[in-house]
């Protein structure tokens, strides 16, 4: 069986900056999968591609065996660091939009008990993110952590097979941090989610995913800089499985610098 | 203490404002006082007294010619050209700048007709507009049109184009369409910049009204000052003057209120 998503070969190039080359990658259904590498490295610029923001400059994107649209869809959620959110609707409003969308093409707006049933339904997946209390709030009244509980449970409602998210937790406190791992570690057993996340936090990469992939550029032109773009140089599979502790696992961290832990073998036939 | 530190309470800073307007007024009945006890029948600047038996006539009393109050006959007509006006310019500004601001076709065809429109000083189209539609409503209405409806335009296309990339980009991910999208969210947020920008262009509507009216009408508070400005009737052009000011003030007030009721979530305050 083929994986559920699929990149052949895809490069993304900027007229003359090559930010991305050669990528070939298989992600598989129900993996949780972070992406890390230095600023620059086109770690966004592969997310927006495989969103369907952007189009590859060359390469395939197969998603369950077919070509992906260079178009935003509703199979592909995502949460953004910052703006994910509508700020002229409530808690409410914002989950409710996905279901306006697809129930009500001319409108956008469910009426009577059909308004009613997405209701109930919005209100199990605010529940789901810790938003119970707080259907009526605007964006602009809520912390940080509760806008991106929002964003997460205003992208699942859509039932995305792809979950993407772009440093979803990077201007956040660190203890609210750790309580958003918490809840997307249990999101992802919950609804058997399959993500992708773009991160710069070493220890979140780690801690979170199923696999981690780091990209960066192979090859460096001092006169050229842009003449080479990044590609995957680790791709690390972490033996954790869904259901797991979802406690992260900080002693393979030793102040940022990566070491062998159990379980991780680093594919060093890829090095420079 | 630094001046730039210093907190005015509320009941202060009322008292403040008040004080140099309250001083004008002293400093205004003062020369004014002196100049009619040298000159019985001066016109220049009339005493209160003078002002409200000239405004008698005009708001209590028909006028013998045409049998209508002429002050309210006048506000009304002035405010019917306003209202138009501004009604035609908000839902042109809405529509157009909506259009602009997110569909890059509809930017890339009529952005450079837009803002060559707005270059264009509407006072200098006056001419045109009076050989065009005629001297009646509405070549007044037009030029008001004309005058506000660019800048309205492109303040909302502006603003729908900064709206953040991720927005858009999320609510397509939610399953919006571009009719959804522009329904559910450029409208909404366009919206309270939308009663920003009438507010904004509310002087100047009332500039090009005034014009219109000076040049060719037959009612209208524009109408009236330069008509009586011929008898150096101060007595009528300063109440006049201050009616439209007050005129302009509560509609400005009720801008606001609409605002803050209708898009709370706009002014980062509870409903």
């Amino acid at each position: 069986m083929s994986a559920m998503l699929q990149l052949r070969d895809v490069s993304v190039e900027y007229g003359d900056k090559i930010v991305l080359e050669r990528i070939n990658l298989d992600i598989e259904d129900g993996a949780f999968v972070s992406i890390i590498g230095p600023s620059g490295a086109g770690k966004s610029s592969l997310l927006r591609v495989v969103l369907g923001q952007e189009a590859p400059t060359g390469g395939r994107i197969l998603l369950d065996g077919q070509p992906l649209k260079p178009e935003c869809e509703p199979d592909r959620g995502v949460v953004f660091q910052r703006y994910s959110v509508f700020p002229h609707l409530t808690v409410l409003g914002n989950t409710l939009f996905g279901f306006e969308c697809a129930r009500a093409p001319l409108t956008a707006r469910l009426f009577g008990n059909r308004r009613k049933a997405a209701i109930a339904e919005a209100e199990e997946m605010l529940h789901a993110v810790g938003l119970g209390d707080s259907l009526h709030l605007y964006p602009a009244q809520m912390s940080g952590g509760m806008q991106q509980r929002l964003a997460i449970a205003q992208a699942l409602i859509k039932r995305p097979r792809i979950l993407l998210l772009d440093e979803p937790f990077g201007a956040l406190d660190p203890g609210i941090r750790a309580d958003m791992h918490k809840l997307i570690t249990r999101l992802w057993n919950d609804y058997a989610l399959t993500v992708i996340m773009v991160t710069h936090d070493l220890k979140e990469a780690f801690g979170l995913a199923t696999r981690v992939l780091t990209l960066d550029k192979r090859r460096h032109d001092p006169h050229a800089p842009d003449r080479y773009g990044a590609t995957v140089v680790f791709d690390l599979p972490l033996d954790r499985k869904r259901g797991g502790g979802s406690e992260l696992n900080s002693e393979s961290i030793v102040d940022g610098a990566v070491i062998d832990p159990p379980g991780i073998t680093i594919d060093k036939t890829c090095n420079i | 203490m630094r001046w730039i530190n210093r907190r005015i309470g509320r009941s202060n800073s009322v008292l403040m404002g008040l004080m140099p307007i309250i001083l004008l007024l002293i400093v205004y009945l003062i020369i004014a006082a002196d100049r009619n006890a040298i000159n019985p029948s001066e016109k220049i600047l009339p005493l209160p007294n003078a002002m409200v038996d000239a405004m008698r006539a005009l708001v209590f009393e028909k006028d013998a010619l045409s049998g209508e109050y002429l002050f309210w006959s006048d506000t009304l007509a002035s405010l019917r050209r306003l209202g138009l006006g501004l009604a035609i310019s908000t839902l042109s500004a809405l529509f157009v700048g909506l259009m602009l601001g997110i569909l890059p076709p509809v930017r890339a065809t009529f952005g450079m007709l837009v803002t060559g429109i707005a270059i264009i000083p509407p006072i200098a189209l006056l001419p045109i507009l009076f050989i065009v539609f005629g001297l009646g409503e509405t070549a007044k209405v037009a030029l008001i049109v004309i005058g506000i409806a660019p800048f309205m335009m492109r303040d909302i296309a502006g603003h729908i184009g900064s709206l953040p990339r991720e927005q858009i980009v999320k609510a397509q991910t939610l399953g919006a369409s571009t009719w959804q999208l522009i329904l559910r969210v450029a409208v909404p947020q366009a919206m309270p910049r939308l009663i920003e920008a009438v507010r904004l262009s509310l002087g100047p509507a009332w500039v090009f009204l005034i014009s219109a009216e000076a040049i060719a009408a037959e009612v209208g508070l524009g109408y009236r000052i330069f008509l009586v400005r011929r008898y150096l009737a101060m007595d009528v052009i300063i109440p006049y003057v201050a009616w439209i000011a007050l005129l302009a003030a509560v509609i400005d007030l009720f801008l606001v209120w609409i605002s803050r009721s209708a898009f709370g979530w706009a002014h980062g305050s509870n409903r």
